[in-house]
């Protein structure tokens, strides 16, 4: 987003309610938001106050400069633009081998296929036990299943830290805080365990139910920093009107939390689809394998020698990913902004 | 505010700091019990149970088939003569404090030159961030064992230049600087936090220091940079952690192995062969806790040198 966009983008805000901001809520939303004085102010993220794009930036135009601010500018979107082909070089390249004889593809750097063979495709499409839309299903499923339950489970409990005072508030606050950063290996092997006992291994089961039960304290807190912007004043209306905090919850906050819901969503769709270890340890049978298992049996059996179509199966597996980038963008780059900012 | 600011606000402001509430929210306990209900059950059964859990375990030889057998400190002890163990700590150490300096830089780097306002910074903001979101994927680590092997792509490209080159990801001495690059490579992420971190920062100070006759490089050294230290404080934070539980790279370009000779045998790799190819339960349990201790012992060592460096404006 350009600083244009975002002058824009914040003026509609001033506009608006704030209420309707998008995720995270605008300054406003915060000095409504009524909060205990210097305490736990989200930041207006990605986008920033409001700026006249002329404005200069840090060091920008501020002092003059020896070059001309064309050539500059020439320079600098000449270095990002190598920068980025060097990125996304890998990539491409993949895409473009995917479409080359597994032979060609040890010869030949170029970018541009000479031709579009698609054998590669239907050979790594039916190269394993089922054909590749089976492991697209089970990953589809498993994916599905987690983003519904993060979205139920953790905006439940972002409301609760955001609104209800509770005993032992701030103890669980920090618990479910200290829980975001705990390392996965910890309870991994009891995990199993347990999962065995009650014969969940080889069904989707370990792999959605945590997330029915809010393991994925992340999206708690990303959500309970998007509730602490929106207007307390709005909870108490309905509070006066006779709401009860199941009501409030529903038809107050749920709509208001969109951008919130959706971000959570779409951290949800790509980690789940890309998330190898957890899969790799629960699914063992392959009519159950997910992408990253079934590519992961596909690479290790054929090894060097069909790269063509283990090329194109890869490319198959980034495609939601991809996909789900370039609508949810918005989203994504708020979501890992308001986190981080302080 | 971040989960790391968050916390620290809540250590800072002690366990008596007081959130007055207006009279109709008080009591609310029973509301609270419902909508924190399946959170309660998963920390109870799928979280603090399995650490519990585990902690029994790593006292105990359990393969599974037969029920535990208590052998106090055994594991333990193995792990101070495992070889392999001393070894895969050795690997994922390199890789965490090579490769995540390395991509902060970069994340850092890219971010001061992406935020002026910068015509088409949306489109290279994704270019830059698409990475991060795949890198982490087996498709990813298929296409590096390629691009790193002895065909590869890398050895093509150089060979354009007339030079030599060979199985990165099979030879010892190269294979974990392949891995590394690729954590590199997923700098977008961090980036987008330091994006976010320089918009926060008050022109004004910029447009006070311009009229006082500072330069870009005094403005940058005395505002933008410590004015971002908390946010290169969390980044680091989060990428240590991150890079130390790093697996599935590991996992496919070595095929499981955590080869050539054991140089891509991070800690978390070997933790999954003891565990779930050799079925050593207790150990991997032990294991595992050694892992929770460095993780959280690199976090306060950050957090203490963080006094040091990191400018709090608050």
């Amino acid at each position: 987003m350009t600083d244009r966009d975002a002058a824009g983008t914040a003026s509609s805000r001033d506009r608006s309610t704030s209420v309707n901001a998008a995720l995270p809520p605008g300054p406003q939303a915060q000095a409504a938001a009524n909060q205990p004085a210097g305490a736990l102010t989200v930041a207006p993220v990605g986008d920033g106050p409001p700026r006249d794009d002329r404005t200069a930036r840090p060091g920008g135009r501020v002092t003059p400069s020896a070059w001309p601010s064309r050539t500059r500018s020439v320079l600098k979107h000449g270095a990002l633009l190598v920068a980025g082909f060097v990125m996304l070089y890998p990539l491409l390249w993949m895409l473009s081998s995917s479409f080359k004889p597994t032979a060609l593809i040890f010869r030949d750097p170029a970018l541009i296929p000479t031709e579009i063979d698609l054998t590669n495709y239907t050979l790594g499409w039916d190269a394993l036990l089922h054909p590749f839309s089976h492991y697209l299903m089970n990953s589809f499923i498993i994916v599905a299943g987690a983003v519904l339950g993060n979205l139920v489970s953790c905006s439940l409990a972002a409301y609760a830290f955001a609104r209800l005072n509770f005993k032992g508030r701030r103890v669980w606050f920090a618990i479910m805080l200290m829980s975001i950063m705990l390392p996965i290996h910890v309870i991994i092997v009891p995990q199993y365990i347990l999962f065995s006992q009650l014969g969940w291994i080889n069904t989707y089961l370990p792999l959605v139910v945590p997330k029915l039960l809010a393991t994925d304290a992340f999206f708690i807190f990303l959500m309970v920093q998007f509730f602490r912007g929106i207007p307390k004043e709005l909870d108490e209306a309905a509070r006066i009107d006779g709401a009860g905090h199941a009501r409030i919850f529903f038809r107050i906050m749920m709509p208001l939390a969109t951008p919130a819901l959706a971000t959570t969503a779409i951290f949800t769709f790509i980690w789940t689809w890309n998330d190898f270890f957890s899969q790799l340890i629960f699914l063992t049978n392959p009519n159950m394998y997910t992408v990253p298992v079934a590519l992961r049996t596909f690479v290790d059996s054929t090894g060097e020698s069909s790269w063509g179509p283990l090329f194109a199966m890869s490319i198959v597996s980034l495609i939601p990913v991809f996909l789900v980038f370039l609508f949810g963008q918005k989203y994504l780059v708020k979501g890992i902004a308001t986190t981080g900012i302080k | 505010m971040s989960a790391l600011g968050e916390l620290a606000t809540l250590r800072r402001k002690g366990p008596k700091g007081k959130v007055t509430m207006a009279p109709s929210e008080r009591g609310d306990n029973k509301a609270a019990i419902f909508f924190l209900a399946p959170w309660f059950v998963g920390l109870g059964l799928i979280t603090i149970g399995p650490m519990v859990a585990s902690l029994f375990l790593s006292f105990t030889d359990y393969s599974l088939l037969q029920p535990p057998n208590w052998i106090a400190l055994e594991n333990y002890e193995r792990m101070i003569s495992d070889v392999r163990l001393h070894n895969s700590l050795r690997v994922t150490f390199t890789y965490v404090f090579v490769s995540v300096p390395l991509q902060l830089a970069a994340a850092l780097a890219l971010a001061l030159f992406l935020d002026r306002g910068l015509r088409g910074l949306a489109l290279y903001r994704s270019v830059f961030y698409l990475p991060s979101l795949l890198g982490g994927s087996v498709a990813i680590a298929i296409l590096w064992r390629q691009i790193f092997g002895t065909n590869g792509l890398i050895n093509q490209v150089l060979a354009f230049f007339g030079i030599q080159g060979q199985g990165w990801v099979s030879h010892p001495d190269y294979a974990l600087g392949t891995l590394m690059i690729l954590n590199v490579w997923t700098f977008g992420a961090p980036m987008i936090i330091f994006l976010a971190g320089l918009r926060q920062i008050p022109e004004m100070y910029y447009e006070a220091a311009s009229i006082d006759g500072a330069g870009r490089i005094r403005q940058f050294m005395n505002i933008t940079i410590p004015l971002l230290t908390p946010i290169i404080f969390f980044n680091l934070v989060l990428q240590v952690i991150g890079a130390f539980q790093a697996f599935t790279q590991a996992f496919v370009v070595s095929g499981g192995t955590g080869g050539p000779a054991d140089s891509t045998m991070f800690y978390t790799l070997y933790l999954y062969q003891r565990g779930f190819t050799a079925l050593d339960m207790g150990y991997a349990s032990a294991m595992a806790w050694l892992l929770v201790v460095i993780v959280a012992g690199l976090t306060a060592v950050n957090f203490l040198l963080s006094k040091y460096w990191v400018f709090y404006n608050d």
